[in-house]
């Protein structure tokens, strides 16, 4: 079985926090793994040390920064380019041979091409999401990177983000996304981590965790909070 | 480092109300600052009341001065405003439509011409403190400026006056004698009706005569030396230590460039590293697309860049109303750059350590403006120690530094331009390795 992505013993500290300790798990290519958690419980901070945005404390990613698409939370785009101009430069910035090729295979699968040459600054919150992780996927990664993708979307934008996601994993790129909804999770992923206290508490396809749990009536959400409730001295105890 | 330098120019292109208060701000501000410091003073606007009669004159000798002359010399130091009346200058200083009066006494010409006592004049004025103090020395100025003036007329007359006693003729003068002889003639006049006068009591006492008319000759035409002396006591003889005399104008000039070049440089630098860090993208550009340093070499260079091309048009533009050695253009590009580069580097610092571009925005704003001013203030108009102060503040930011270096490529002015350039390569190190230490720490955080 190849491996996409591994993690090792990852931890980070912020001064006295400790906010991700000994995580390790392995990735393979197409799988799509949804990173689950209460607020605080290090979702983010996995994320992006694999991303690259961070330094580990201790801890190693078996891929460089540049071999992980990130899609932040929030869209880092420019506001006054275009949707072409903003791929365009992430295109160029990751030096890849035929920019323009990239560009106009990004736009035809994103479905923007019709937007190309919108100022990203007047799009709609859906489709500039759908930028964002344009620009995460421009250079092809194998891995790729996305920080509660579906947060600002309403329902048909995260359909269609879903449907975006779903080609990538079938085109075999590893999708890693943390998310509050555990429905999504439930509908969409391979595999879950959850995370508590920055601790890997849980890794499994959802099914297992839905079978582990049968007092939940099937729902992964509610098998996630009673999993973390019997956990929960020992978070506390987490350092 | 291309791309995102084009993807810059691209945003500043599309921001037109940016670029427009970036280049027209600057420049108002920097013509401001030029006007204020090249134009002398206004002369203060001075209601004089002219009291005594007209015509009047105070007699020296054989001369006579007319007392009018005070009052001419007095318009020409001031915006002068001639008033009937005491009455009427009170009103025209309450109403604050002239700074001062100046109530030139009827007696003026009695008092001056009795040798005894000196002329009074009446000043009036109004306003608060500063008013006050500003008026005070602006016509403490002005009435020195008259007095002397006034004074070498008075001293001329009494020059001609000691003339017509050495050299005689016709002095012009009601009731006086016609072709009368002059002191310096008596002795030669005397030598020859002593030849004539024998040996005796008589030929002794025109001997003593001829002797006292020669040497009343001689102390008269020391005494007309004195009286030049006593007129201006002191000359001026001014020595530049060293370098080349700036000319007010020049400098103004230089000052205008400067604090252009500060506020496009610092102002666009900033705002471009800050707004990486609004827009959200700062963090997908350092994770492995650019490094810290290219980021911030390219944000300067926008910054630098654009200051350069706005001081060299604005020094382009001035020079065409002001003489500049064009054949000194390369150093002028070479300090330009040197110190627009300097103002990036504290701009790009500026824009690490604000998270956002409005703060950014507020910080250069508010950290500039004085800094540029305080490095404007001359030695011993402040104590000492407040100077020195001044001096090691204006030393840790590039305006001054950017300053002298300009001032030293058009101006040739002293300390010349290779310290100014090593005190802003010196600057550029520092201001970078900050702004580097404020990306870290906001990619840490």
């Amino acid at each position: 079985m190849s491996v996409a992505l591994s993690v090792q013993a990852l931890g980070k500290r912020y001064g006295e926090l400790q906010a991700l300790a000994d995580v390790s798990f392995e990735a393979r290519p197409g799988e799509l793994i949804a990173v689950l958690g209460p607020n605080g419980a290090g979702k983010t901070t996995l994320l992006s040390i694999i991303a690259g945005l961070q330094e580990p404390s201790s801890g190693s990613v078996s891929r460089s920064a540049r071999e992980v698409g990130w899609v932040p939370q929030q869209s880092a785009l420019y506001g006054k380019l275009s949707v072409a101009e903003n791929l365009r430069l992430f295109a160029s910035l990751e030096g890849l041979a035929d920019p323009a090729a990239a560009v106009a295979g990004m736009l035809e699968q994103t479905g923007l091409g019709e937007r190309a040459g919108d100022p990203v600054g007047k799009l709609s919150g859906g489709n500039r999401q759908r930028v964002n992780v344009a620009i995460g996927l421009i250079a092809d990664p194998p891995v790729l990177a996305l920080d509660e993708p579906t947060a600002a979307l309403d329902g048909a934008q995260r359909g269609r983000l879903w449907e975006f996601l779903t080609r990538r994993r079938a085109a075999g790129t590893t999708v890693l996304f943390s998310s509050h909804h555990g429905s999504e999770a439930q509908r969409h992923a391979d595999r879950i981590l959850i995370l508590a206290a920055g601790r890997l508490v849980w890794d499994s396809s959802p099914a297992e965790l839905i079978a582990s749990r049968p007092d939940c009536d099937g729902d992964l959400e509610e098998a996630m909070l009673a999993l973390l409730g019997e956990l929960e001295p020992a978070g506390a105890e987490a350092p | 480092m291309r791309s995102l330098l084009g993807k810059d120019l691209l945003i500043l292109r599309r921001s037109r109300l940016l670029v427009g208060v970036l280049v027209l701000y600057p420049v108002a501000i920097a013509l401001l600052i030029g006007l204020a410091i090249s134009r002398a003073p206004q002369r203060p606007r001075v209601a004089i009341v002219d009291q005594t009669p007209p015509g009047e004159t105070i007699r020296v000798g054989t001369q006579r001065v007319e007392v009018s002359q005070y009052a001419r010399q007095l318009f020409d130091q001031v915006d002068p405003v001639s008033v009937s009346s005491r009455q009427e200058a009170v009103e025209k200083v309450t109403s604050a439509e002239v700074l001062a009066a100046v109530v030139i006494p009827a007696d003026l010409a009695a008092r001056v011409g009795s040798g005894t006592s000196q002329g009074e004049l009446e000043v009036i004025y109004n306003g608060d403190a500063l008013e006050q103090s500003l008026v005070n020395s602006q016509l403490r100025s002005a009435l020195a400026q008259a007095n002397l003036g006034f004074s070498e007329q008075i001293q001329s007359a009494a020059a001609q006056a000691i003339d017509a006693l050495l050299q005689g003729g016709n002095l012009g003068v009601l009731g006086a004698p016609e072709n009368l002889i002059g002191l310096e003639q008596i002795p030669a006049v005397l030598k020859r009706v002593i030849d004539r006068t024998p040996p005796g009591p008589d030929r002794e006492a025109l001997v003593r005569v001829a002797d006292f008319a020669d040497f009343a000759a001689q102390n008269l035409t020391v005494s007309k030396r004195v009286l030049t002396a006593v007129g201006q006591p002191i000359r001026i003889h001014s020595t530049l230590l060293h370098g080349r005399r700036t000319p007010l104008n020049t400098f103004a000039v230089v000052v205008a460039v400067t604090v252009s070049l500060m506020f496009v440089a610092v102002l666009l630098a900033a705002g471009a590293v800050a707004a990486e860090r609004e827009e959200n993208t700062l963090a997908r550009l350092l994770r492995g697309l650019v490094s810290r340093e290219q980021l911030l070499l390219e944000k300067g260079l926008l910054g630098a860049g654009c200051a350069l091309v706005v001081g060299l048009a604005m020094l382009g533009g001035v020079g065409a109303f002001v003489s500049l050695q064009w054949s000194r253009a390369g150093l002028w590009v070479l300090a330009a750059a040197a110190g627009a580069l300097a103002f990036a580097a504290l701009g790009v610092a500026i824009g690490a350590l604000a998270r956002e571009v409005r703060a950014a925005s507020l910080l250069a704003f508010v950290l500039s403006l004085p800094i540029a001013l305080l490095a404007l203030v001359p030695a011993g108009s402040v104590g000492a120690g407040v100077y020195d102060v001044i001096g090691a503040v204006s030393f840790v930011f590039p305006f001054k530094a950017a300053l002298q270096g300009l001032d030293a490529a058009v101006n040739r002015s002293s300390p010349g331009l290779g310290p100014a350039l090593v005190h802003m390569a010196g600057l550029i190190v520092v201001f970078g390795a900050l702004a580097r230490a404020g990306l870290r720490r906001g990619q840490g955080a």
